[in-house]
């Protein structure tokens, strides 16, 4: 703030200040009497008359008061412009003190989880760590995988063992860190209608579903020469691009005909948010444990 | 000196000087803003809204959603853990008018952008509680019918420009074809994924 502003600030707010006590002064001097008498103020409505008497006196230290409260503020915080006030205190300040509290009493525990492996914080004995684990992942994954993990309509379940990126520590934690952002092309203007039928039927054999036999043999050069590069020529899908097995009849965007169609016709790009600014290695070391502990069930 | 019965017989001159006492703190707390460069110089880096997330956030306003879920971290452990980097003033000079909100039925939104993906906020501004079981909040399913001519989005950005958002003379002449022909739930997802995200680098003055 410059000096104007800060030397504005300042004269406005000790002159409102001085000008109460120089209100409360002048009104307490000009009073007719000090004592308390019966005297009116001289008005009568309907036989209603109004005493003529001083402030009571608590009434009027109270006033002093607050005006002593006002400047003792206004000394020890920040409130006159530039002035600091004697406290140094700022609302930055008191957040960064709360955030070392917090590291201070916290930190310890996590470290504590950090050197302990996933494996071992699996046992009962470290059940604390992945109730941790728990709490985190309720306040910051199940709005999409839901509440025990179970995901929901194109948000993976987590407790079926059955991956898209690989459900080891390792590849958990780059899921974590970095996101996911899958890419299934739209085959709609590739295949054509009846190459999408065709298509459909292939995927529905894959996973041993009731299926039209002819139309699965048509689509299946297609499937080798499209669709194997990343869901595998078997169709068991693939890590490293994060290509769901078509086998296994877990599917992310349903298992219908029609809604087998509807990916093929227009992609899928289903994403998961990079976590590493929002968590911190520590607490994602605890969430992956969490999550690898609901899939062993 | 005037006489106390002179102001409570006199309506006008009484007027007159509540006028001047209650005026003194807004002169102290509130004019002095307008001339502090951390709350009229934008923070480090920030970018305007693009023309689709501008429409989004007039949808924002329209639907209310400002009177359940503010747009102001405060700098309170509580709040910074859960949603991020406290607000700061330099982030919302841009914003005309600013949608900080005053209570929370939702959560803050101040850093929403890239929390959720933009499938899930389809999802969510559909039927919340498709994705979400017990959540209150009201399903928007309109949002994917109407479609957004972009009519007014060129007019929209030159008045914030009168208003200090620095809009290029580029970014206007292709609004109307960067929001024509999307949904309104296309704008508001890119809204809600903005939010947050037009800078990177925090300063606190």
């Amino acid at each position: 703030m410059s000096a104007f502003w800060s030397a504005w600030v300042t004269v406005l707010t000790l002159g409102v200040i001085f000008g109460c006590v120089w209100l409360l002064f002048a009104t307490r001097k000009s009073q007719p009497h000090q004592e308390i008498t019966e005297e009116t103020v001289g008005h009568s409505f309907d036989g209603i008359e109004e005493l003529d008497n001083p402030m009571p006196k608590w009434w009027f230290q109270m006033f002093v008061a607050t005006v002593i409260f006002g400047l003792v503020y206004l000394l020890l915080y920040p409130g006159l412009g530039n002035f600091k006030g004697l406290l140094g205190w700022t609302s930055h300040g008191q957040w960064e003190e709360e955030m070392a509290y917090a590291e201070q009493h916290y930190a310890p525990v996590f470290q504590r989880f950090a050197q302990l492996s996933v494996e071992e914080l699996k046992q009962p004995e470290n059940a604390e760590g992945l109730r941790i684990g728990q709490r985190l992942f309720a306040n910051n994954c199940s709005v999409c995988h839901g509440v025990g993990g179970v995901g929901a309509h194109g948000f993976p379940n987590l407790t079926n063992n059955d991956w898209l990126y690989g459900g080891n520590e390792d590849a958990i934690k780059h899921t974590l860190h970095n996101g996911r952002m899958g890419a299934m092309p739209a085959w709609a203007d590739v295949l054509g209608e009846d190459g999408i039928r065709d298509m459909t039927h292939y995927v529905l054999a894959l996973s041993n579903r009731e299926h039209d036999a002819d139309s699965a043999e048509r689509a299946q050069p297609q499937f080798a020469s499209l669709c194997a590069a990343c869901h595998m020529p078997d169709g068991t899908g693939m890590y490293a691009l994060g290509a769901p097995n078509l086998t296994n009849d877990i599917w992310l965007y349903g298992g219908s005909f029609e809604q087998i169609a509807h990916s093929l016709r227009h992609g899928r790009f289903g994403v998961m948010p990079a976590f590493s600014g929002l968590l911190s290695e520590d607490q994602i070391h605890l969430v992956t444990a969490y999550v690898m502990s609901l899939s062993t069930n | 000196m005037i006489k106390h019965e002179t102001i409570e017989k006199n309506a006008g001159l009484m007027a007159v000087l509540i006028i001047i006492v209650i005026s003194a703190g807004g002169l102290a707390e509130i004019v002095p803003l307008f001339f502090k460069d951390s709350t009229t110089q934008p923070i480090d880096g920030m970018r305007t809204y693009t023309a689709l997330e501008l429409e989004g956030r007039d949808i924002y306003i329209r639907e209310g959603c400002h009177v359940c879920h503010t747009q102001m971290i405060r700098p309170f452990r509580a709040e910074t853990e859960r949603y991020g980097h406290f607000s700061t003033a330099n982030e919302h000079v841009w914003e005309h008018p600013f949608l900080w909100g005053s209570k929370r039925t939702g959560p803050d939104l101040a850093r929403v952008g890239g929390r959720y993906s933009d499938d899930w906020q389809r999802a969510h501004l559909y039927n919340p509680r498709d994705v979400v079981p017990t959540s209150k909040m009201p399903s928007y399913p309109w949002l994917f019918d109407n479609v957004l001519t972009g009519d007014q989005t060129a007019r929209k950005m030159e008045v914030l420009r009168t208003l200090g958002v620095p809009y290029t003379d580029e970014q206007i002449a292709n609004a109307q074809t960067d929001v024509r022909g999307r949904t309104e739930v296309d704008a508001v997802v890119a809204y809600l994924q903005a939010l947050g995200k037009t800078h990177t680098n925090y300063d606190v003055r």
